[in-house]
């Protein structure tokens, strides 16, 4: 395997006394998926804003293309090509698809915005990652439908060249038929050589769709294993106990952390 | 009535495709774009269709309705299609015009600016001030007026962004406060009755002013070719670079359109409206002579006020980054923060600009009587513009709006006060006025609250 592009080790984060985060180590490395689970209140939202930038970690060690970086605010983290797909999506309804997913970044020739050049390149993003669902790029987002929508959001951090991107719940209020396409989506985005981090509660979808899967329980992380050395009944052991068998944490501090 | 699920044409109209990624040839037929869609004519048509049935209705009901007003005044006294009438229609609605331009800014953020009246009432009674009391020269003391504007529109929005106060608020402080400036203004340099009497000619002819005739051409040459040429720009730029562009026969039908439009407006404008009444037969050298008035005719220059902001500020909103961010912000303010725009500012900037165009405003309804008094600005100025700005189909909720609905429905609101104080004669002729033009206020906001709700309804919300 590859040098992960995205290591973390030790991350430590409290909020006052709650100690959310203790000692995590979690890494993504280009050209995976990696899947972020675990049960409610087992740190995933507060792994995935440390690793944004919308909140400094404590302590421990940030590496990124194997230098030592500080992420400090989200402006950063997109600076270093790290792109995160919120499950509230962050679109604005009024604007079309272009607009979405130019802004903040236009580009302009002058003061005047530059649409043709904006235009190609939103379709040529969409294009790299075979969308045919969206028909014109000029749609409306409000005019979209969720899967649409996700789809847009993803393909945002293609048009930026990120390298990685932390995608949040991206199925969570798809039906069948959109989680199916959203997970290729998903594959195909890592296959564009982008590492992957797939936060999600659906078990299918990160069978179906991870290569490694990171398991956070009650904030520290409980392993990182292979896809094809779990399946779904040790997956889920994973998120509610803590291990399963030889892997996850020594049994008598998991005991300690069930309530 | 129930919300959701009644919407059947809007919500089956609207085709939202989800089948797999490898199947289908895209069906461009029913989507609702606003941009270049492939096609001729009958496409857009087709587009356009779609969209006013999923509740995105634009302008259309004001256009419509205006169209309506103007034909039931005409039928019911031929007095309001003279030629005197339809330039004092222009001139009328011009203060409501400038006032509502800049709300369309605070709206599309979906704040708003209450105080935006008695602002127009401080700038102009600042201006006659000092045009009266301290002598400056008009441009100094128009200036005056809208460096106060921008001023007061700082101040409006910093308390709004930075302090965080809902804009309802702030605003409402400060319709009073400054109302209280106004007072003290005028108080300060008042004559005998309680106004301050503007002898500026300028100043005073910025509204009542008319151009010469041939300057009014003129003025349709440059908007014609400067329209004509920039679609035509957008259309060959767009097919060189080979992505859709709006049939060419669309565009030379609005340029069209716009040319013979306009230039019927210019051809009643330039006629003498003045009529022979003032004829008078005076003794020249010996000889009766019978001398006319001169001859009232022209474009007024409120006219090219309004092209020229009409221009800039559809510039600044539709090809701008500011412009962008404006309708992101208005849109999904947390979209536009993670999307590193600075909200604040941009929710600063909306309050200048509104209170620039009050001042803008503030000079035209002071330059109407050559004065200003305690109540310029105050009493329903503001709410007439808030709903020039809605009628003409700026939305309540952000998000949506143009320069242009200020002028559409500065006009209807215009209209219905000038037909009806031509039509309701006696004691109770304001009453009727100000009951009917509240009707149609609600009635536009009500489209507005329909038309989003049946947008969510088709799922377009």
């Amino acid at each position: 395997m590859t040098e992960p592009i995205l290591n973390l080790r030790g991350i430590n984060k409290s909020f006052g006394p709650v100690h959310v985060l203790q000692g995590v180590d979690f890494s993504a490395s280009v050209g995976e998926v990696t899947a972020l689970v675990g049960d409610n209140g087992a740190g995933k939202s507060t792994l995935v804003k440390c690793i944004g930038g919308s909140y400094p970690i404590d302590s421990g060690e940030y590496v990124f293309e194997g230098r030592k970086v500080a992420v400090h605010s989200p402006r950063e983290a997109s600076e270093l090509g790290i792109e995160i797909v919120y499950q509230d999506l962050a679109l604005c309804d009024n604007l079309d698809i272009v607009q979405n997913m130019f802004l903040g970044r236009e580009d302009h020739k002058g003061p005047v915005l530059d649409e043709i050049s904006m235009e190609k390149a939103a379709a040529g993003a969409l294009k790299t990652l075979s969308v045919r669902t969206v028909k014109s790029v000029r749609q409306r987002v409000s005019s979209l439908s969720g899967g649409q929508r996700q789809t847009v959001a993803i393909a945002k951090s293609v048009l930026w060249q990120s390298k990685v991107v932390l995608l949040d719940e991206p199925t969570a209020a798809l039906g069948v038929a959109q989680t199916a396409q959203v997970l290729e989506l998903v594959r195909r985005l890592a296959d564009q050589g982008i590492a992957v981090v797939l936060i999600s509660h659906n078990m299918n979808d990160v069978l179906q769709v991870a290569d490694r899967i990171g398991v956070l329980y009650l904030g520290r992380m409980a392993a990182i294993v292979d896809r094809k050395d779990v399946d779904q009944q040790q997956l889920v052991e994973l998120i509610t106990t803590g291990r399963t068998g030889s892997i996850g944490l020594p049994a008598n501090t998991t005991t300690a952390g069930t309530v | 009535m129930s919300t959701s699920g009644d919407s059947p044409s809007g919500a089956s109209d609207v085709k939202v495709t989800d089948e797999p990624l490898d199947t289908s040839e895209p069906d461009y037929s029913a989507v609702a774009s606003t941009a270049p869609i492939e096609g001729g004519i009958a496409d857009y048509f087709r587009n356009y269709l779609v969209r006013v049935r999923s509740g995105e209705m634009g302008s259309m009901p004001a256009v419509a309705g205006l169209i309506v007003l103007v034909i039931v005044f005409w039928v019911l006294h031929s007095g309001f299609g003279s030629l005197a009438n339809f330039s004092d229609l222009l001139k009328q609605s011009s203060p409501t015009v400038f006032l509502a331009m800049g709300l369309v800014f605070v709206l599309l953020l979906g704040e708003i600016d209450l105080a935006a009246g008695t602002a127009a009432g401080v700038c102009a009674a600042l201006m006659a001030r000092m045009s009266v009391g301290y002598g400056w020269s008009w441009p100094f003391a128009i200036l005056a007026a809208l460096v106060a504007g921008l001023a007061i529109g700082v101040l409006t929005g910093v308390l709004c962004a930075k302090a965080r106060i809902p804009s309802f608020v702030v605003t409402l402080a400060l319709f009073l406060a400054l109302q209280g400036v106004s007072l003290f203004i005028i108080l300060n340099g008042a004559g005998a009755h309680g106004n301050i009497r503007i002898s500026d000619n300028f100043i005073s002819n910025v509204y009542n002013g008319q151009m010469d005739p041939w300057v009014g051409w003129l003025l349709l040459i440059v908007v014609v070719i400067g329209y004509g040429a920039n679609k035509l720009y957008q259309v060959t730029s767009r097919s060189r670079a080979g992505l859709t562009a709006e049939p060419v026969v669309l565009v030379g039908i609005k340029v069209g359109a716009l040319l013979i439009g306009g230039a019927v407006a210019v051809y009643l404008l330039n006629r003498n409206r003045g009529g022979t009444g003032g004829s008078q037969l005076i003794n020249q050298g010996g000889k009766l002579v019978l001398v006319k008035p001169p001859a009232l005719q022209g474009v007024p220059w409120v006219v090219l006020i309004g092209v020229f902001f009409l221009a800039v500020w559809t510039f600044v909103l539709t090809r701008t980054r500011y412009g962008r961010h404006v309708y992101a912000v208005g849109g999904n303010t947390e979209a536009a923060r993670r999307a590193g725009i600075r909200t604040d500012r941009i929710r600063i900037s909306v309050f200048v600009i509104c209170s620039f165009m009050a001042a803008v405003g503030g000079v035209l309804i002071a330059s109407n009587t050559s004065s200003v008094d305690a109540n310029t600005g105050g009493g329903n100025t503001l709410l007439l513009a808030v709903g020039a700005a809605v009628i003409g189909g700026t939305s309540l909720f952000g998000g949506r709006g143009r320069p242009l609905d200020a002028i559409i429905g500065g006009l209807v609101v215009a209209v219905i006060a000038n037909g009806m104080a031509d039509l309701v004669q006696g004691n109770n002729r304001d009453s009727i006025q100000y009951v009917v033009t509240g009707a149609v206020l609600l009635l536009a906001a009500a489209v507005d609250a329909l038309s989003r709700r049946r947008a969510g309804a088709a799922g377009l919300g």
